[in-house]
């Protein structure tokens, strides 16, 4: 067990408000640690034709098909080729016809944060670059500023309006 | 003790619902006049069953809506009443209200009420009818056992002659058990009397020969007594004596006498308690209380959810699978806790029985989501009896194979599509019988619908020996529908699949049988979507037929597969012709209508998979270096260009939309030797996805 | 412990006494019709027999009278389960030699009352 899965393991215990966080280039970002089902190392994912660019594909997660989002350019930020600290979070979201599992290659997993509810603050506008939609609230660790994401969102939207397309046709 | 009776609900819907459907074929198996005891019989116990356990489980609509059909039943089993067409069609529309009852009880739903009165009055009406003396019979026998009220004065308690006849014993009841259930009422004194005992040589030791004398004080009812006697009544002899208060005089109810000789005056009676008819009234009238009480509790039990009944035997082979696998597994442990390099061969055997294991254990599971069509078979006999009496034709129905087992996917997918031929049959098919004395045919139509394994296929075919597809008519609709150019060359075959294509229909007139045209392109879409092909037969004048193939199981598929670059996709072999490699000269480059290639006289569009997936750097750019897999999809014929053919493989289908979402062109995935994931191509998909995007305006040209 | 033999061909039914009884502490065994409780009653003895009336293969009333002829039965308890209007069938039942009825619909404490109460 890596040094991220325990700690995964210790706050899942404790039941608080914990985030997983992970970097984007210099940007730290968390997801809620109760979503997390795994980390696992990027490798090839088989992929879906015609779909979008941040769709990386889908890869065998004990015998069903996950599918594989690049966070970076889901986010719309610039796209780094992998490399060994490269991870997947694989992700339970939820939407109105039940939860799905993802996973998500983001840069590196960085560390789990705890903190309490009050200490997190709503989202300022961004001067346009990043889709504040996305993103619940701050959080700050130290002297960083974590950016919480929300998960649902992040994952159901653009997706959600397509197969509704496909149901339409 | 209280036990949750909600536990049993399910079952006995499901069991209520299993003679439900005994009763439907019964009954249209039934001739009228002429009735098959066993038929009858069967009938009868299913409506018996679904009474009593709704009687049972507390639910009282059910079982006295249920009660007046056995009444029916009863009467036509034991010869009182003649089976006539009528009756038999109210019970079946009984059956149906019935199952709809059920359905709604089950499911928390509304029941149709005022469908229910007029049911119930329907079947009363027929009850109450020609033959209908029994009913009468009875309400007359209510009428006059009025209770006569007896004197007023309350008795303090019983004195009770109890004299079994010899043979009680061998009833299995116990003349001392019923004294000691006497006991518990009041306060009993008993005087044994060993008087009729007699010589030991002539001794039974079978036999009683004891008679009590017993004395019952408390305030005790008579019906009390009555119950405790009841079950003997018949085999002893019973005087029951009210005792009254000091200076009243004592009367004598004989209650039953088991002589033979029955005609000793009745003594003097006095009906001192409420006689049975009053009992039975008062039952009554509580029953249809907890009736509205039940309906709001009838909660709980039953969600619909997916359950699936599996024979034992299929559960047994599960168990035994998993126990070699077990065995399997700890050898294999073992083997590795200290292993040494001389021990290899056992360790392939091992793997190898592992793996054979592994496979028998994957067969086995697959068994398990196999049903009998039967399930789908057997709401046509219904509906052929109804649709045919509605149309005026006379149609036979024959079944074949209806043990011929189906994924569960299957069942529950295919009945509408079968319907709706079935229909068509039945509506177009079938000629009016003096149409087919005419043209020199029986004037008893027929439909077969069979279902077999061939090949690793279910094949369902309904055939009828009506009059075939009119040719002509389906040609001159194609054209003014614009589906075909009038200068086209199709050959009759090809006529007769149109009817497959999308807004067809040949009906003159729109019945409300077969409904407007919307069904043969929904029929073949569904097909396909359980991973089938549909196809026609017809002859003119002698009938036509549709054969239905699928695959045998939705869980596992027969796949091809192929490579474009570095992808790897999977083609089912359901849908593959053939594979071909084309030469430069069957190649005809149209503008604007894309790539087509010709094979013997026909011209087939091409489907590049690389163009249409975007796959870049494919190995083979001109078509002559990669291979043509001629693929057929909802009737429509196409080569799929791809780079190289891999293996054949069964493939485990697993869903991409239960993370992600559908894809077009794509089925499913499955997972190969190596734990990669490889896309599973949905070729109909695939060429609707071609003709969208305009790389196929050829495609129409063979639709 | 008391061994009770439980014969009905519905399912519901047949559980639901197989359960009211075993939760009283009876040995229960099932069997689906007629034929299938003769072949069990000839392989192993019991206390008291529950028979329903309409079945196939064989009814209850054949059952009883063929049990009623085993010697092992001769003073067994076999009680009958009827409907309400079933007077025939109880008068039919008599003839084969049945001990009792209990009549349809019954709820398990009057099954148990009875059962209890033929146990002794």
């Amino acid at each position: 067990m890596n040094e991220p899965q325990a700690k995964i393991e210790a706050a899942l215990e404790s039941q608080g408000d914990e985030y997983l966080t992970f970097r984007l280039g210099e940007e730290d970002y968390g997801v809620d640690i109760l979503r997390v089902q795994e980390i696992r190392g990027w490798e090839a994912a088989t992929r879906i034709p015609n779909s979008p660019e941040y769709v990386k594909g889908v890869v065998n997660m004990r015998g069903s098909i996950v599918p594989i989002f690049d966070m970076r350019q889901r986010l719309g930020m610039e796209v780094r080729p992998y490399n060994k600290n490269t991870v997947v979070i694989v992700l339970r979201v939820k939407n109105d016809r039940g939860e799905r599992n993802m996973g998500v290659v983001v840069d590196e997993v960085s560390d789990v944060l705890s903190t309490q509810r009050d200490r997190i603050r709503n989202t300022p506008e961004f001067g346009g670059g990043i889709a504040t939609d996305y993103i619940s609230g701050l959080a700050d660790a130290d002297d960083k500023m974590i950016m919480l994401l929300d998960v649902d969102k992040l994952l159901n939207q653009g997706q959600q309006t397509e197969s509704e397309n496909e149901d339409a046709a | 003790m209280s036990i949750d009776m909600a536990q049993f609900h399910q079952v006995f819907f499901e069991e209520s619902f299993e003679g439900l459907d005994i009763m439907e074929s019964g009954l249209l198996n039934m001739d009228p006049g002429t009735v098959d005891d066993e038929e009858i019989n069967s009938i009868f116990r299913a409506a018996h069953s679904i009474k009593g356990g709704s009687g049972t489980f507390g639910f009282n609509d059910i079982s006295s809506f249920t009660h007046i059909m056995e009444t029916l039943l009863d009467e036509m089993r034991d010869g009182r009443r003649p089976v006539t067409p009528e009756a038999v069609d109210v019970l079946l529309r009984s059956v149906d209200v019935l199952r709809d009852m059920l359905a709604a009880t089950s499911d928390d739903g509304e029941v149709d009420e005022e469908r229910v009165q007029e049911q119930k009055a329907e079947l009363e009406q027929i009850l109450n009818g020609k033959s209908g003396e029994v009913a009468t019979d009875v309400a007359a026998a209510d009428a006059t056992a009025q209770p006569v009220e007896g004197a007023e004065i309350k008795p303090i308690g019983w004195h009770i002659v109890f004299r079994p006849l010899p043979h009680m014993l061998r009833t299995g009841n116990d003349p001392l058990r019923i004294i000691r259930e006497l006991a518990e009422l009041g306060d009993l004194k008993s005087e044994g009397d060993i008087s009729a005992l007699p010589a030991l040589s002539s001794y039974e030791p079978e036999d009683s020969y004891l008679s009590w004398d017993l004395h019952l004080h408390g305030d005790v009812e008579k019906q009390a007594i009555d119950d405790i006697f009841d079950w003997v009544e018949d085999d002893c002899e019973l005087i029951i004596m009210p005792i009254l208060p000091e200076g009243e005089p004592e009367v004598a109810t004989v209650s039953a006498t088991a002589a033979p000789a029955a005609s000793e005056p009745e003594a003097p009676v006095v009906q001192a308690a409420p006689p049975p008819v009053e009992r039975r009234s008062k039952k009554d009238r509580r029953s249809s209380k907890d009736r509205r009480t039940n309906n709001r509790r009838q909660s709980g039990g039953s969600s619909g959810g997916g359950s699936i009944r599996v024979e034992i035997s299929k559960i047994d082979a599960l168990i035994n699978m998993v126990g070699e696998l077990v065995i399997t597994q700890s050898m294999l442990s073992m083997l590795g806790e200290d292993f040494e390099m001389d021990r290899l061969e056992r360790l392939n055997d091992g793997l190898a029985q592992l793996e054979r294991h592994t496979r028998e254990l994957q067969e086995s599971v697959m068994q398990v989501r196999m049903l009998p069509i039967s399930f789908t078979f057997s709401r046509f006999p219904r509906l052929v009896h109804d649709l045919s009496s509605k149309l005026g034709k006379k149609i036979e129905l024959k079944m074949t194979g209806e043990n011929t087992e189906v994924d569960k996917t299957v069942i529950e997918k295919i009945g509408d599509p079968l319907v709706h031929l079935v229909r068509n049959s039945l509506d177009h098919g079938i000629e009016m019988p003096e149409e087919r004395l005419a043209a020199g045919k029986p004037e008893t139509g027929t439909i077969n619908l069979s279902a077999s394994h061939k090949g690793g296929n279910i094949v369902i075919e309904i055939r009828d020996d009506g009059q075939g597809l009119n040719r002509d008519k389906i040609e001159e609709k194609a054209i003014e529908k614009e589906i075909i150019d009038e200068d086209h060359n199709l050959t009759d075959q090809q006529i007769y699949e149109l009817i497959f294509a999308a807004g067809f229909s040949t009906a003159d007139v729109v019945s409300d049988v077969s409904g407007r045209g919307v069904g043969m392109d929904v029929v073949r879409r569904n097909i396909n979507e359980l991973g089938g092909n549909i196809e026609i037969e017809s002859d003119p004048g002698k009938g036509s037929a549709i054969i239905i193939r699928l695959p045998l199981t939705l869980a596992i598929l027969d796949g091809q597969t192929v490579t474009v670059a570095d992808e790897t996709y999977i083609v089912p072999l359901v849908s593959i012709i053939e594979s071909i490699q084309v030469k430069a000269d069957q190649i005809n480059r149209v503008a604007g209508k894309g790539e087509t290639f010709k094979l013997r006289d026909e011209f087939l569009p091409i489907l590049r998979l690389h163009k249409l997936f975007g796959i870049e750097n494919p190995n083979a750019s001109s078509l002559e270096e990669g291979l043509l897999v001629v693929v057929e999809g909802d009737g429509r014929h196409c080569g799929l260009f791809v780079d190289d053919l891999l293996g054949q493989q069964q493939v485990v289908i697993k869903s991409l939309e239960a993370n992600y979402q559908r894809v077009d062109g794509i089925s499913g995935a499955t997972i190969l030797g190596d734990g990669s994931v490889a896309l599973i191509l949905d070729i109909p998909g695939l060429l609707r996805l071609a003709s969208e995007t305009g790389a196929d305006s050829a495609a129409k040209q063979t639709a | 412990m008391a061994s009770i033999l439980a014969v009905d061909d519905s399912a519901s039914m047949r559980q639901m006494v197989s359960f009211t009884l075993k939760g009283a502490g009876f040995d229960v065994v099932e069997a689906v019709d007629g034929v299938d409780a003769l072949s069990k009653a000839k392989g192993q003895s019991f206390n008291l027999v529950i028979t329903d009336v309409n079945m196939p293969n064989m009814d209850g009333i054949s059952l009883i009278k063929e049990l009623r002829g085993l010697p092992a039965f001769k003073f067994t308890p076999l009680l009958m389960l009827t409907t309400e209007s079933g007077n025939d069938k109880k008068q039919q039942g008599k003839m084969a030699g049945a001990t009792g009825w209990i009549v349809k619909p019954f709820n398990p404490d009057q099954l148990l009352a009875t059962v209890k109460k033929v146990l002794g």
